[in-house]
């Protein structure tokens, strides 16, 4: 057989089991052991070999019989924030500790349904509250990236869906699911080098996934290259009637769609996104990939969103207010921890689970999010960032009647070391600049890998599209990609 | 609204609380809970069925289990905005869920979906008529749609509590009246009048028992022509009776506070129906901060002109719309068109035994709504039964009714005949024919038989050729005996007269 089957992308193991090159137990095999061997990686928070073997299997005898599905033979890890039918979800925090959901996410159901196996439950930030993979209750997850000055620093693999980054850009998953409220997707694309798509909001539904802020939650897929992201969006969306937010359009066929050919495309540079000391990395970046814009035929025009300076006040607003309220189930009454000290009335009960069972950081937001909607307090806050959401929504409507995509970095760094920023919350907050906008706009948006920094760690660069243009935003990810030809990986110490 | 006022002021009760002071007005306005009538909850599939083994109508996003999202009900919507039509109100195409969020162990979640910033259904109003007091409008604030809670069982386990949540979710409508009313008795009519239009659209089945219909009861006094004072509010008062009372005891209460030099606090209370008083139910200090919001896993709910429309469409004709037509076309008292409209149930019975009688006319109306009011009402009392399950149907009460039009029964005979129908369940029609109960206007049958009790009686029938008139009634006594009761009244009396006189 070929040398080594972790290193074939999503289209690569479905065109490759399909002409008969390889089985598909023989790819679970692959990927399950890879995973076994990538523990010190803390990627995964639960392994499933037997659920990736048993879908290989049905696909290889799918295949036997003629019954392929669009995804048979390919195994995905899941970000432990969907709750999958049978095995623990606990969103990396003590408070979900042992539950295990007699039921299955929409996305994971979708999945399933098209043949994907499972390798396992993704470590993340907890609750999805993080940029750096540290608020998991269960360790945090570390990057297989290492910077090139010898010092092996252990690395941030970006947060919160760290540990889909690292379990692909470490070949233990060919793809992996992620989500993102603020920047959850591409951030920690663009710090492990592979790609991650965040749809408009309402395309993937979000039955089944823990919520963090409802209004901004959307899941994606993360994987190596744009065409993967492609193949596993069309599978990921659609319509839920179990989703109010959920949109009832046809999911276009993204991967026949796709195509790096850019001419009679306007490409908008906004110009608040030159922020105040940006590396000059990031910014030689942003000014290369404005380049393989034109190379691929887009004209580049600057834009402006005015409000931009106050996406990411707006967001630590309405997300910790809306999660403050999401979370409010987690109390010990009917599943996950309780704590129950001797002689304690409801209340004790209460507050003891969670003070247990909470990490910091989301009882940082719980906290947050209370206040910001308390009275006396709630139009000061609340109903002001509401309505400066909807001026960075209308910024994004004026900038694109002149353009087709906006182009910009992903982050404002290259991956820190693990606990550089963890005792700053505001400079961890900043990691999310240029990537909460879009989500507050509920935009589609995606980050490729485009070049390495001077320490030899990756860096992304971000594309962001009108509401429902995947199509678009893909093109233009699939553009910089193969101007970009980033076939960097990291070396394997683990 | 001008015209509104006005009614308001033409009809000012004169309910007044004697105090130490001079007289006190009380002002009242209720908020009540109405469970929609719809097979699932709110936003669950789930059965809201009553009685169920506890636990046992729970869904995931009853639950709330990670992930689980609520789904509007498109007829728990439907319900709400029907009973707003029905009592005239604004009827809001834009409105939006919200959040109400607090900690409790029978609340999932920990917040309620409900509606505070934008109802479903805005400004109605409510015409009642209490007893010994003048129709008067009520002002509707608005209603708005919301789940309820679960329950908490505190019996089940010496030092634990158990929470069943089969009622978590269910769809509730808060209506919200104005503080328009000044009595306990215009509160049970309005409360009255109410369970009556929500069981006319179909929204509530209006059982208190059950918990389906409770009130929330705002009460504060005044001195006549005095701004409105500092109210309280006695939660989940689950009876008319109830109700009056706690506004009562609450309305004494709070002259007595006022009397004595105190002020009445702003607080939640709590009726005790054994011993008919309120006490306050949690202070100022752990007043709860909701922090309402707008729910952000729900879109705003929007309705289509064909929504509403199909709503509109399917009101059924309203008891004030049903008492002016009884009372008109239909030409019955207002206490008779009152009595038959106050309650569905009764309506559709009385139109039902109409129907049956194939006619419209005013005596058939007149006939019909005596004979239910006061011979069917009159048997259901006794047999503790309500008309839902009256042994006799409509079918049978017309035919009983026909039969005595067409005069084969006399008033007295149809009484004996329906005791029949309601021991055995039989026909007017058959009862009669197999026991031999038609009655007689054979004149030649009739004629014998007085005959015979004129010469049996000859003394009698001297003193009353003699001037003695009024002994006419003791013959028709006798003939009637004679015949068993079944000689038409009439023919009898004609023929006696001709036998006396002539």
């Amino acid at each position: 057989m070929t040398t080594d089957l972790t290193n074939l992308t999503v289209a690569g193991i479905r065109d490759g089991f399909r002409k008969g090159d390889f089985s598909a137990r023989e790819v679970a095999d692959a990927f399950n052991a890879a995973v076994a061997a990538g523990k010190p990686l803390n990627a995964f928070l639960v392994e499933t070999p037997e659920h990736a073997i048993a879908a290989a299997e049905e696909a290889d005898r799918g295949r036997a019989s003629g019954e392929l599905r669009p995804l048979s033979g390919v195994p995905m890890g899941i970000k432990d924030l969907f709750c999958t039918a049978g095995y623990q979800t606990t969103a990396a925090s003590h408070i979900l500790e042992g539950f295990v959901p007699t039921y299955e996410s929409t996305i994971t159901a979708k999945l399933f349904g098209a043949g994907v196996g499972m390798l396992g439950k993704l470590n993340l930030d907890q609750f999805a509250m993080g940029s750096s993979n540290e608020t998991s209750a269960f360790g945090n997850v570390i990057s297989p990236w290492r910077r090139s000055d010898g010092g092996n620093a252990p690395l941030a693999p970006g947060g919160s869906s760290g540990g889909s980054s690292s379990a692909v850009a470490a070949r233990m998953a060919p793809a992996a699911t992620g989500t993102d409220t603020g920047g959850s997707i591409r951030q920690p694309a663009a710090f492990t080098g592979i790609s991650g798509i965040k749809p408009t909001y309402g395309r993937c539904s979000r039955w089944g996934v823990v919520a963090f802020a409802s209004s901004l939650d959307q899941a994606g897929p993360m994987a190596r290259d744009v065409r993967d992201c492609a193949i596993l969006l069309e599978t990921m969306s659609g319509f839920d009637p179990k989703d109010s937010t959920s949109l009832d359009l046809p999911v276009p066929q993204w991967e026949a769609g796709l195509s790096g050919d850019l001419r009679g495309k306007k490409v908008g540079i906004p110009k608040e996104y030159r922020v105040d000391g940006m590396p000059a990395e990031i910014e030689a970046l942003w000014q290369q990939g404005i380049a393989w814009a034109k190379d691929a035929g887009a004209e580049i025009v600057e834009v402006s969103l005015p409000h931009t300076q106050y996406a990411l006040p707006t967001y630590y607003i309405i997300a910790p207010a809306e999660a403050s309220s999401n979370l409010a189930r987690y109390d010990g009454v009917r599943y996950g921890q309780r704590d129950l000290p001797d002689g304690a009335n409801l209340q004790d009960m209460y507050a003891a689970t969670r003070a247990a069972g909470f990490g910091g950081e989301v009882k940082r937001r719980i906290l947050i999010g209370t206040y910001v909607l308390s009275a006396g307090f709630y139009d000061a806050y609340y109903t002001k960032a509401q309505k400066v959401r909807a001026l960075i929504a209308r910024d994004f409507e004026r900038a694109f009647e002149q353009c087709d995509v906006l182009l910009t970095p992903t982050a404002p760094s290259a991956a820190f070391a693990l606990g550089e920023k963890s005792a700053d919350p505001l400079a961890m907050y900043l990691n999310d600049v240029f990537t909460v906008p879009a989500s507050l706009a509920g935009l589609p948006a995606m980050s490729v890998p485009a070049g390495l920094d001077k320490q030899g760690l990756p860096l992304g660069l971000q594309i962001i599209g009108k509401p429902l243009d995947e199509q678009g935003v893909l093109n233009a990810g699939l553009a910089i990609e193969e101007r970009a030809g980033f076939t960097a990986r990291a070396d394997k110490w683990w | 609204m001008d015209w509104y006022l006005k009614v308001c002021e033409m009809t000012e009760s004169s309910y007044r609380i004697q105090g130490a002071t001079g007289e006190w007005e009380v002002v009242i306005g209720l908020e009540v809970h109405a469970q929609v009538t719809s097979n699932a909850k709110l936003f669950s599939g789930a059965s809201t069925k009553f009685g169920a083994e506890p636990n046992a109508n729970v869904s995931l996003v009853d639950a709330a289990m990670p992930g689980m999202l609520p789904v509007p009900n498109r007829e728990c919507i439907r319900q709400a905005v029907r009973t707003g039509m029905a009592i005239d109100a604004q009827i809001n195409k834009w409105s939006r869920f919200d959040r109400k969020n607090y900690f409790y162990a029978d609340l999932p979640q920990g917040y309620q979906i409900s509606q505070l910033y934008h109802p479903l259904v805005g400004e109605g109003t409510i015409s009642i008529e209490p007893e010994d007091g003048e129709t008067k409008i009520v002002g509707i604030e608005r209603i708005h749609v919301e789940q309820d809670a679960g329950k908490l069982m505190h019996d089940q386990h010496p030092t634990r509590s158990y929470v069943d949540l089969n009622r978590s979710g269910v769809a509730l409508m808060e209506i919200v009246s104005r503080p328009d009313m000044r009595s306990p008795a215009e509160a049970g009519a309005y409360l009255r009048k109410l369970r009556a239009i929500l069981r006319y659209v179909g929204s509530c089945d209006g059982n208190m028992e059950e918990g389906s219909m409770r009130a929330d009861v705002n009460v504060s006094v005044r001195k006549p022509g005095d701004p409105f004072g500092t109210r309280t509010e006695t939660k989940n008062v689950n009876s008319v009776r109830f109700v009056m009372a706690a506004i009562e005891h609450e309305a004494n209460r709070q002259v007595d506070v006022l009397e004595s030099g105190g002020t009445i606090v702003q607080e939640t209370r709590l009726f005790d129906p054994d011993k008919g008083v309120t006490r306050s139910m949690r202070s100022k200090e752990d007043a709860h901060d909701y922090r309402y919001f707008p729910d952000p896993d729900l879109l705003p709910l929007e309705l289509d002109d064909a929504f509403l429309a199909e709503c509109r469409a399917s009101l059924p004709e309203l008891p004030d719309a049903k008492r002016a037509r009884y009372e008109g076309p239909l030409g019955l008292s207002t206490y008779a068109a009152g009595v038959l409209t106050a309650d569905v149930e009764t309506a559709r019975w009385f139109e039902a035994l109409m129907a049956a009688t194939g006619k419209d006319d005013a005596a058939t109306a007149k006939a019909a709504s005596n004979w239910l009011i006061s011979d069917l009402f009159g048997a259901l009392n006794r047999l503790g039964k309500d008309i839902t399950n009256s042994p006799v149907s409509p079918a049978q009460g017309a035919q009983l009714l026909g039969l005595v039009a067409d005069s084969t029964l006399s008033g007295s005979l149809a009484k004996q005949v329906f005791e029949i129908m309601l021991e055995t369940g039989d026909d007017p029609a058959k009862i009669v024919e197999e026991r031999g109960l038609k009655q007689t206007t054979d004149t030649g049958a009739i004629d014998a038989v007085i005959a015979d009790v004129l010469a049996a009686n000859a003394d009698k029938v001297a003193e009353y050729r003699g001037g003695k008139d009024k002994l006419f009634g003791f013959f028709v006594g006798q003939t009637m005996k004679a015949m068993a009761g079944k000689g038409n009244p009439g023919v009898v009396n004609e023929r006696l007269k001709a036998a006396l006189d002539g």
